[in-house]
């Protein structure tokens, strides 16, 4: 092929075919894979909140196993009795309210606005569980989570995730040994809602004290641990006028 | 090798050792640094970067006789991005848990130097299974480093390999920790892996006294 490459012609025809090229093929494999990725998202919150209330497969130490995708949706509506949104005063049902996204939520609420702040409550064993979302930012990007209390306001389980922590530092905010020292720990101090503190200094590496309302950090990541106990800390506060009347 | 020729095969096996793009070419040096605390990390960014670098180096030279010159490090860019991007969507559609693992790694893929450095130095140049080549040994080079700093700085910093403990509980005492070894907090912070880095490059240059640069 002799084609002059150089001449400025060229380039600018170059440039114009390839980004439609590229923009297609992405714009049509975005369009036909919406459908699959957004149920894969939508299983995915339904097993986050129920890991959080201790509903999961999780065999041995470290393994964090979810309800399987085919069985959760059912698994869900089983254990989740009631989906509720509160928005200012009003607390309305609704059965799709684990679907609302806390980033747009939050940015209304710091926005002087009234956003709505979904809760589930769940039973297992008898036992009722209230399961709060959480959105916050760690290192690099965003980080987000469910946490479980029971009506005493003691943490039944948690659980965290992130957009891009860094991995074996950050990221270990999704593991097993971090998580589970969450459990049993009260989010009151005295009368005082406190939320739970990822502290470096406390220790108590086995968490064995469950009325610090602290837990162990995670060496080197200093800044994902601060952003974990903002987090709960500012979840807890949105909720804590409908908390304050479980007790 | 009778299936590569001594020219071809020697695409694989330079970047393994005397021309490796991390010790040598001191490229890709921030994804070495940011994510070799642990081992599996280190694998995974490793087989990633295979990929990308393997095909896209591919369709580089397809592209390298239509690909106008003063464009060419944005046609790079975007042959990178779009291949790293079809890869993210299709896992989220059909290996969501996987895609989860890997979207840590997409940023420091697109923006990883040595994709870039072989698209420009190799593949603009040489034909597809050449360049193919290329792009597997050079991937080969980088992983095997990856691989290298992730074992020490997991070994050392946090006694485990693969997340699995190999030298005993450090809170419980047992294995080596009864004896007093304590775990070294500094090797799972990114300034410890710039540590390691420069030991295999000191190691790899004194027993190749060819490699060492002039000043």
């Amino acid at each position: 092929m002799a084609m002059n490459t150089d001449k400025n012609s060229y380039t600018v025809i170059f440039a114009v075919i390839m980004v439609v090229v590229v923009g297609s093929i992405l714009a049509f494999l975005s369009t036909g894979l919406r459908s699959r990725i957004n149920e894969n998202e939508r299983f995915e919150k339904q097993q986050n909140i129920l890991y959080a209330m201790g509903v999961n497969e999780n065999e041995g130490d470290g393994d964090v196993s979810f309800i399987p995708t085919d069985k959760v949706e059912e698994t869900f509506s089983k254990y989740i009795k009631k989906q509720i949104i509160l928005e200012g005063d009003k607390t309305t049902e609704d059965q799709e309210a684990y679907l609302i996204e806390m980033k747009k939520e939050l940015d209304i609420i710091k926005k002087g606005g009234e956003g709505k702040l979904p809760l589930f409550i769940g039973e297992k064993d008898g036992k009722e569980f209230y399961i709060i979302p959480m959105y916050g930012k760690g290192l690099w990007d965003a980080i987000w989570g469910y946490i479980s209390l029971d009506k005493n306001l003691i943490v039944q389980g948690v659980y965290f995730d992130h957009k891009g922590e860094t991995p074996g530092l950050g990221a270990n905010i999704k593991l097993r040994f971090f998580m589970d020292d969450f459990k049993g720990e009260s989010i009151e101090d005295g009368a005082r809602l406190a939320g739970i503190e990822v502290a470096k200094g406390n220790n108590d590496p086995l968490n064995q004290d469950k009325e610090d309302n602290q837990v162990d950090a995670l060496a080197g990541a200093t800044i994902t641990g601060n952003g974990v106990s903002a987090m709960i800390k500012e979840a807890l506060t949105l909720y804590k006028p409908y908390l304050t009347t479980l007790k | 090798m009778a299936l590569l020729s001594k020219k071809d095969a020697s695409l694989i096996s330079d970047p393994l050792a005397d021309n490796n793009p991390i010790t040598i070419q001191v490229l890709g040096i921030c994804s070495a640094l940011a994510i070799t605390a642990e081992l599996k990390a280190s694998v995974v960014m490793a087989i990633s970067v295979m990929f990308v670098l393997g095909v896209g180096n591919v369709v580089i030279s397809l592209m390298r006789n239509v690909i106008p010159s003063k464009i060419r490090i944005i046609v790079q860019l975007i042959v990178v991005a779009t291949l790293v991007i079809i890869v993210d969507q299709v896992l989220k559609a059909f290996a969501y848990e996987l895609s989860k693992t890997l979207s840590v790694f997409v940023g420091l893929i697109i923006t990883n130097c040595i994709i870039m450095g072989r698209f420009e130095a190799f593949a603009l140049g040489n034909g597809p299974w050449r360049s193919f080549l290329d792009g597997i040994g050079n991937s080969l080079g980088y992983g095997i480093i990856l691989v290298i700093v992730g074992f020490f700085r997991e070994l050392l910093g946090s006694g485990t390999l693969f997340g699995y403990p190999v030298l005993g509980d450090p809170i419980e005492k047992t294995g080596l920790y009864a004896l007093g070894y304590e775990n070294n907090g500094f090797m799972i912070i990114p300034p410890a892996a710039l540590i390691v880095v420069g030991i295999i490059i000191w190691v790899q240059r004194s027993r190749n006294r060819a490699l060492i640069e002039e000043a």
